[in-house]
């Protein structure tokens, strides 16, 4: 018996949209996970193991080769920009990224300031638009840095709009549509090619047929 | 002046300890054997080039030179690569050699790395260079080499993946019709984003049948069988003649009888932009990283004013010693501890078990704080303390 196929996936609402999935493509999941404080867990029938990681991460477990596979965030992937294949969009969570203010916004020329948990992409974001910003990196809660005063604009994920409408702001311009990825470390991908496909093909064949 | 900073270094340099430098130096002797032996002749190049020279014709990313200013005010670069040094000596110093040229080397490359400061920035690379030789035996050469030098150095779990260069630009070219929208779909095929690449192709103007055609350049992945399905997508001259190259080199392989180590991938999109042909990459079991690369690179030469064909491979030493996951144990030493009146007897002794080929520290007993400690790190401890004649004390 070969070692199983290692995948990360980030905790919470789209590890279920992609074990749901995986249950469609007919690999025998159980129908719950329980112990959700689980770091590892290992499911020998589908000859599958999950590494549970915060979203962000898991396009560093898969490129350091520790999981074969991934599922990650269209917005990690373009923040994160790491060497793994991205083979599948999953159309699972879909959201997109925005720019979003208080509704008195106005555009000033005195050192503007936008607060995001993407850096990398709002600064290449602002530098495509000819606009010079400076960017302030949170790690969450976003929607403060506006509302005391630390920046005037934030960029951030919308899925719903509720979390914006609640704290009073309004989006300004989308940037990019995001739905979660299926991401492949380039070793992986060469080695255990033949599985890998396999996963790829019975995924790829749920995906389209949802969207039929 | 200030303080020095006493333990830090720059960014992605790492020192080599002893054991892992063991490790490595015997990888590298076994590599070099093999390299030798099918009769490459080792060559070594500055470390520091000319911007304008070398470091352009390299492909490596501008951002991830380091550059210098000599005193004249030109741009130097710390190497990136090798084959652009090759290609330089083997148009210059070695103009009046006959080609082929096999060339090999190992030296150290200088990549700035921008993320993790843990990756290293300096790193070694044994590779060869067979300059001026168009054929796909020297293709098949090369690959074989590689595929040996990896088994010699004890790399059991391994694999080679196959691309060309050529065949992609005709699919791209012939389905686009122009090189600028072309580029942008070769973008993402290096960049490994296929998810991007589809949904670029379905935003194009597009036939259902040139739309597929692309589709499945993605799955052009597998045994020799692939060349087969590579032929029915596209079939103008220049990417009959890459699957021709393609064929010949496979049987170039199965006569190395290497070929169960290869697999094909017509994605395979490389990072430098100077390869012309085939492209391969190899890949070990315990790694998340290509440990070696290598390919054609038919226009090089050219920069520096003498065509030729060429291709060549470097294999990464850093990665392929963690890819063989093993350590060496440090060789034995024997100790050799004196007083200053016996001298003369401790420094015969050295000379005699040295000669016998043993490894002997020799040490004035009046060095030493911690005689205790000091036993313990050695096989096996001599003394030659006091005036005693011929005395040795055995542990």
């Amino acid at each position: 018996m070969s070692e199983p196929l290692t995948m990360a996936m980030p905790k919470g609402r789209i590890f279920d949209e992609a074990a749901d999935l995986l249950r469609e493509a007919g690999f025998p999941l159980p129908p719950e996970f329980d112990d959700s404080r689980k770091l590892i867990v290992d499911v020998p029938e589908a000859d599958l193991r999950f590494i549970l990681a915060k979203p962000m991460d898991v396009p560093t477990y898969v490129e350091h080769g520790v999981a074969d596979l991934g599922v990650a965030g269209k917005d990690t992937m373009i923040e994160e920009a790491r060497d793994v294949y991205e083979v599948l969009d999953l159309k699972i969570s879909e959201c997109y990224l925005a720019v979003a203010a208080l509704p008195d916004y106005k555009k000033t020329d005195i050192n503007p300031k936008v607060a995001s948990k993407y850096p990398n992409l709002a600064t290449q974001y602002f530098k495509e638009q000819g606009e010079q910003v400076e960017i302030i990196k949170l790690n969450g809660s976003i929607e403060l840095a506006p509302l005391v005063g630390l920046a005037d604009r934030i960029v951030d994920i919308v899925s719903t709009g509720r979390t914006l409408r609640e704290n009073g702001l309004v989006e300004l311009e989308t940037i990019v549509p995001i739905t979660s990825r299926l991401i492949v470390n380039p070793v992986s991908y060469r080695m255990k090619d033949v599985r890998i496909d396999n996963l790829i093909e019975r995924l790829a064949k749920v995906v389209e047929e949802e969207e039929a | 002046m200030s303080t020095p900073f006493m333990f830090e270094k720059p960014v992605g340099m790492r020192d080599t300890l002893p054991s892992f430098y063991q490790t490595k130096n015997t990888v590298k002797q076994t590599m070099e054997k093999v390299i030798e032996s099918w009769g490459y002749l080792p060559i070594q190049t500055p470390a520091l080039e000319y911007y304008d020279t070398v470091g352009m014709a390299s492909a490596i990313l501008d951002r991830q030179l380091f550059k210098l200013l000599d005193q004249n005010g030109n741009t130097l670069v710390l190497r990136p690569d090798m084959t652009a040094p090759i290609a330089r000596v083997a148009a210059s110093s070695l103009k009046d050699q006959m080609f082929p040229l096999r060339l090999s080397y190992h030296s150290s490359l200088f990549r700035a790395q921008q993320r993790e400061g843990g990756r290293p920035a300096e790193f070694e690379q044994v590779g060869v260079e067979l300059v001026g030789d168009g054929t796909s035996s020297a293709d098949g050469e090369v690959i074989a080499l590689m595929v040996e030098t990896l088994k010699e150095s004890g790399l059991d779990d391994f694999q080679i993946a196959i691309g060309h260069i050529g065949y992609v630009n005709a699919l791209l070219l012939d389905v686009v019709g122009s090189e600028e929208r072309a580029n942008v779909l070769r973008r993402y095929l290096y960049e490994k984003n296929y998810v991007g690449f589809k949904q670029h192709v379905k935003s194009l103007p597009l036939s259902s049948i040139d739309e597929k055609r692309l589709m499945d350049l993605l799955s052009l992945r597998g045994g020799r069988e692939k060349l087969e399905d590579a032929k029915t997508l596209v079939s103008n001259g220049e990417a009959s003649k890459a699957l021709e190259d393609l064929e010949q080199l496979w049987e170039v392989l199965d006569g190395y009888g290497v070929s169960h180590h290869i697999k094909l991938d017509l994605n395979l999109v490389m990072h430098m932009s100077y390869y012309t042909g085939v492209v391969f990459e190899g890949y070990g079991s315990r790694l998340g990283v290509p440990l070696s690369s290598g390919g054609r690179y038919d226009e090089l030469l050219q920069r520096f004013n003498r065509p030729a064909q060429a291709t060549g491979f470097g294999i990464r030493l850093d990665l392929l010693v963690e890819a063989l996951g093993q350590t060496e144990a440090l060789p034995e030493q024997t100790c050799i501890l004196f007083s200053k009146e016996r001298r003369l007897e401790a420094i015969e002794k050295a000379r005699q078990l040295r000669k016998e080929g043993k490894r002997v520290v020799l040490q004035d007993l009046q060095g030493v704080d911690n005689i205790d400690e000091l036993s313990k790190a050695f096989a096996d401890v001599q003394y030659y303390i006091g005036n005693k004649q011929g005395g040795k004390i055995d542990e």
